[in-house]
């Protein structure tokens, strides 16, 4: 029971973690048609804003609300310079400035950084575990599921409430009509792309707390798994991004739990196998596919 | 000086010649309609007019600005919008979020209030269905609804393409009597229509567009007592 317990809130903080990354680039799909492989490198840059804070000597209270600011920015900055210039281009295209813009970043941090992964240190206060009756939960897996759920949250209400948020919702329905109301296209994209930097940037904070360490390809592994969750919850949808993070969550640490220490090694393999097969019989995904139109 | 003038306007769809040669103009408080068969052009022009297809040649003024060539959201912020053909409501979307979103130019919320009160009184149907998703509604109340949309922008030239398209007769008839009180609340209108009758009814003036370019013009009365219009459009012998 009690390792079952533990199982479930560890499932629901990798899930959590692999959520706000989807989300992101669902977001950012939901508008533009078009998935960024770069967003792994800002959740890298926000790792990378907290390693130099702490060298730096900033305040402890103001580095996590500098990294979010960073993360949001690189995202703007991206959309900006990179993908701005390609409007109307195919996805396709689209796609490949994506790698291009991961590769350059990834490139970058290992030139003018280091290649190696630099440690940040994680407060003593993180690190622990505390205990609810009989369980043993860890300090930073609540954080986690706490954050993924304030996360959504704000989400939800900035789409719902906000005219910016009701704009990129309208968006993802129907682009020409949306500048048709005088939305200015180019604001709302560059606002979808904030939201899914801010989203990366938490997601990044997250993955380093757990880590304790930044290094200048971190950002591919988590981005990829975001990518599976996107598309098992149905590319461009919003609730099935958060879906498909929390099932693939479940399905690796389940595995993990279940599978005999022999096996362990093709777990990934098994956990994928599990993602075709879902797809197999679900090929638009969980919760189906938005219907998106490229300005 | 007209409010809008088309000049020698050509539009390419791909590698189709939608358009090749349409000039109109409409002038201040008028409605002017647009007539002719289905792919004849008036989409298209339509579309190009307001900034969503490029435009190969010729000039699009308004209020005696060269608009040619400006994005969609600026033409729409000087004051002219387009309510597209099939509506194209955002359907997942409240009747709410819908409007709110139409009055995105609006710099006050005051304004945004006003404008509010002023389509539930024109649209009361709305008013009752402002928490449902825009998707549940009829032809005619989503038709209202893009409607209602376009006008929180506060146009002072408002393009409909084919409002009565798909509607049954009845809503039809609304969605005229409608056209004639945006007229008189000031409005001036320029009319996409495949209904002849009705639409010749309520115009000031016509053009009537084949193969993407204008074959005919005049008054209403003209048009209507036209032999080829007649011919073409109204059924007569």
């Amino acid at each position: 029971m009690e390792t079952l317990i533990q199982q479930c809130v560890n499932a629901l903080s990798l899930g959590g973690t692999y959520a706000l990354l989807a989300l992101g680039l669902a977001v950012v799909f939901s508008v533009l048609g078009m998935i960024n492989f770069a967003h792994g490198e800002i959740l890298t840059i926000a790792g990378y804003t907290v390693f130099f804070s702490i060298i730096g000597a900033v305040p402890p209270i103001l580095i996590i609300p500098l990294a979010l600011l960073v993360a949001m920015a690189s995202a703007a900055l991206m959309e900006r310079i990179a993908f701005r210039p390609l409007r109307g281009a195919s996805p396709t295209s689209l796609l490949i400035t994506s790698f291009a813009v991961s590769g350059i970043l990834q490139m970058l941090f290992q030139n003018l950084i280091s290649a190696r992964p630099r440690p940040v240190p994680i407060p003593a206060a993180l690190t622990g575990a505390f205990n609810v009756g009989p369980f043993h939960i860890g300090v930073i897996q609540s954080l986690s599921i706490c954050a993924t759920f304030a996360m959504v949250g704000f989400l939800t209400l900035f789409l719902k409430r906000t005219m910016l948020g009701i704009a990129i919702r309208a968006a993802a329905v129907d682009f020409p009509t949306t500048r048709l109301m005088g939305l200015r296209a180019n604001r709302v994209i560059l606002a979808a792309f904030a939201i899914s930097g801010l989203l990366a940037g938490v997601s990044g904070l997250l993955w380093i707390a757990q880590r304790g360490s930044v290094d200048p390809l971190m950002g591919f592994l988590p981005v990829l798994k975001a990518f599976i969750a996107a598309i098992l919850g149905g590319i461009g949808n919003l609730t099935g991004a958060v879906i498909g993070g929390f099932f693939l969550g479940a399905i690796e640490i389940g595995l993990q739990a279940v599978l005999p220490e022999s096996v362990q090694p093709f777990r990934d393999a098994i956990a994928l196998s599990l993602v075709v097969l879902v797809l197999l019989y679900r090929p638009q995904g969980l919760f189906g596919a938005a219907h998106s139109v490229r300005p | 000086m007209p409010l809008l003038e088309i000049e020698s306007l050509a539009v390419s769809y791909g590698p189709i010649k939608a358009v090749r040669d349409v000039s109109l103009t409409v002038e201040s408080g008028e409605i002017v309609t647009v007539l002719g068969a289905n792919g004849a052009g008036k989409s298209t022009s339509l579309q190009a007019v307001v900034g969503l297809l490029p435009i190969q040649q010729g000039r699009v003024r308004f209020d005696g600005f060269d608009v040619t060539g400006e994005s969609t959201e600026r033409i729409v912020r000087r004051g002219l919008t387009l309510t597209p053909e099939g509506r194209r409501i955002f359907a997942p979307l409240t009747v709410e979020e819908n409007l709110r979103i139409g009055a995105a130019t609006q710099k006050s919320g005051g304004d945004t209030a006003q404008l509010w009160d002023q389509m539930m009184e024109l649209f009361p149907i709305l008013a009752t269905r402002r928490k449902q998703l825009a998707g549940t509604l009829s032809g005619g109340e989503q038709q209202q609804l893009a409607i209602a949309r376009s006008l929180m922008s506060k146009p002072r030239l408002l393009l409909l393409d084919e409002p009565s398209l798909g509607l049954a007769p009845i809503v039809v008839e609304m969605i005229f009597d409608l056209i004639g009180r945006l007229r008189q609340m000031g409005l001036t209108i320029l009319l996409v229509e495949q209904n002849v009758h009705q639409a010749l009814d309520i115009a000031d003036r016509g053009y009537v567009v084949s193969g993407g370019t204008v074959v005919l013009s005049g008054s209403a009365a003209e048009l209507k007592t036209s032999p080829d219009v007649q011919k073409a459009y109204l059924g007569h012998a």
